[in-house]
């Protein structure tokens, strides 16, 4: 479409009258320039540092004292990466008897257990002939405090 | 080449990633106000469930079968799907999202083994986000469609297809012996667009397989059902006549409709639940950026009651087209009250907006009046920019009733499952 010449004498869809006002590539300083405007980029997102699969990222709460030594407390809130192939010493979120159970993973040969982090809790070894279902792989534990 | 990546039972997939205890158990989804199952597990499926099976009639499994039915928690749903609709998208480069569970993918210049491709995908789906899918591929969007039903039902009934066709199945990859025998061993009504009436019809006509409708003659198809069955066979013949369609049409009705938490009887409770009805429904028609011209209003009693039946509707014609909540809510709420009897127990209400039009195109008129209605649209866009921003129903009209918690016509959903990714204080929970 050709914006050469409008002729002011017919009327135009307001839809279709054209807008001259263009952006400038640059910015017009008055004054000093700012000496941080090259280094201004974007605030940290937390959320993008401490995720790396935002589809297979959950979060869930923590219920319960046995993780105390792995610095995850009650009601704290935990980053759980599905997509990550859960390794030994990991701290994990595992279904046992159909409810999520967070503890380190433990794998040595073919035997496999859950441990808990805290000396007072026992650790969750399958029954023969029973498999134990890794959720999801602990990446983040986030604490509120109260203010 | 097109692929359709399609999530099996997916309401009860998406309860099941949270509530790995309903693994393995017969579960059903129910619809608004628990009435009926929308969606079933394989399990669900094996008591005889029907899709669409009204809940007071399969109540009884729960106690004999251990069926476990959940209130539809669409929150939850439309979270999983779009994790789901992301992963499926790196099939290929372009997506097409059908529904909340199904999205076409054109793999149109993608190298390398296409079934490999779709298993890595389909197994990353499952272990990222937790929903299983089946995927189906074939040279056109109804061939893709054919294989995805072959990709669930191999996997789902052992035996019905080749078990190498199970989780993904591509029409396209098949020797051709095998092909015509996946079709042959597959009903008309499988057919994406072949429905009841056209089934019936063809198959009276002896055309009862997949393999049988392929190998008909376009032209006489034409002839005798018309373009669109015309347009079904090409597919399946293997020439693309639908086309990816990257933005939803505009719809040509918007209904919102509700079976009531409790019967309701009062006029009072019913306008209610109608402006509240209208103003949900106009604020679909200004989000597709259409006008109304007659909005249908109607109530009805429960037929699955012994009570007196009623039922009755009404269309109520606009002066001129509009978006505007309070025109819309007025027509009907005028609508309702020249329906209404007393003396029934009503079960459900709707009004749907018909003869809709884009809201570019104003059909003017001569100003016979003396004050020229004004144009309300910045207030609806600001109505409209306020629940969107703090809430649906922050701001209303006031006929909607502002009690909510003593409306006898609100929804009924006892058993929904908590915002599990939706809502902080809904987390789930990890023992520790």
């Amino acid at each position: 479409m050709s914006h050469a010449i409008l002729d002011l004498h017919t009327p135009v869809p307001i839809s279709q009258a054209p807008l001259w006002v263009n952006a400038l590539p640059c910015r017009i300083t008055a004054g000093f320039p700012s000496p941080a405007e090259d280094h201004v980029v974007q605030r940290v997102d937390l959320m993008a540092q401490l995720m790396r699969h935002p589809q297979a990222t959950y979060l869930l709460r923590v219920r319960g004292e046995s993780m105390i030594e792995a610095g995850i407390f009650d009601n704290d809130v935990v980053m759980v990466d599905r997509a990550i192939t859960p390794r030994s010493g990991q701290v994990v979120v595992a279904v046992v008897d159909g409810d999520f159970v967070c503890k380190t993973l433990y794998q040595r040969g073919g035997r496999i257990k859950l441990k808990a982090a805290n000396p007072t809790f026992a650790d969750i070894t399958p029954k023969d002939g029973q498999t134990l279902e890794i959720w999801g792989v602990v990446i983040a534990a986030i604490k509120q405090f109260r203010v | 080449m097109y692929a359709l990546v399609d999530g099996n039972n997916f309401y009860v997939s998406c309860e099941r990633v949270f509530r790995p205890s309903l693994q393995d158990r017969p579960v059903v989804v129910l619809s608004n106000n628990d009435g009926c199952a929308i969606a079933r597990s394989n399990e669900a499926k094996a008591l005889g469930i029907a899709m669409g099976a009204p809940w007071f009639k399969i109540k009884h499994l729960a106690d004999s079968d251990g069926l476990v039915a959940l209130s539809a928690n669409f929150a939850l749903y439309g979270d999983l799907s779009d994790r789901m609709m992301s992963l499926a998208a790196g099939l290929g480069p372009q997506q097409e999202i059908y529904s909340i569970d199904e999205s076409f993918i054109d793999m149109t210049g993608v190298r390398g083994d296409l079934t490999v491709r779709s298993h890595k995908i389909r197994s990353r789906i499952l272990q990222w986000v937790g929903i299983p899918c089946g995927i189906g591929i074939g040279a056109t969007k109804t061939l893709a469609k054919l294989g995805n039903y072959v990709a669930k039902t191999a996997e789902r009934k052992p035996g019905s297809y080749p078990e190498h066709l199970a989780q993904v199945c591509d029409l396209s990859a098949l020797a051709p012996t095998e092909l015509d025998a996946v079709l042959a061993a597959t009903a008309i009504n499988e057919v994406w667009g072949v429905g009841r009436q056209l089934s019936k019809q063809l198959n009276a006509a002896g055309i009862t397989t997949v393999l049988k409708l392929a190998g008909l003659d376009a032209a006489m198809v034409r002839s005798r059902w018309g373009v669109v069955v015309e347009r079904t066979v090409r597919e399946l013949q293997g020439t693309s006549c639908i086309e990816l369609e990257h933005a939803p049409k505009p719809k040509q009705e918007i209904a919102c409709t509700r079976s009531f938490g409790h019967p309701v009887t009062e006029l009072a409770d019913l306008n209610e639940a109608v402006t509240d009805f209208a103003s949900r429904a106009a604020v679909k028609l200004r989000k597709q950026r259409s006008l109304v011209s007659q909005v249908l209003v109607f109530i009805r009693t429960s037929p699955f009651r012994q009570d007196a039946q009623y039922s009755r509707s009404t269309t109520v014609p606009l002066r001129r087209p509009s978006a505007d909540t309070a025109v819309i809510v007025t027509a009907a709420l005028n609508g309702l009250a020249a329906i209404y009897r007393p003396g029934f127990k009503l079960a459900k209400a709707g009004v749907m907006l018909l003869g809709l039009q884009p809201d570019t195109v104003q059909q003017g008129e001569l100003a016979l009046e003396e004050d020229e209605e004004e144009d309300r649209g910045r207030l609806m866009t600001t109505l409209d920019g306020l629940n969107l921003r703090y809430g649906r129903g922050t701001v209303l009209l006031a006929s909607a009733g502002l009690a909510s918690d003593n409306r006898v016509w609100a929804m009924k959903q006892e058993r929904r499952t908590p915002g599990y990714t939706t809502c902080w204080a809904d987390m789930p929970v990890a023992r520790a």
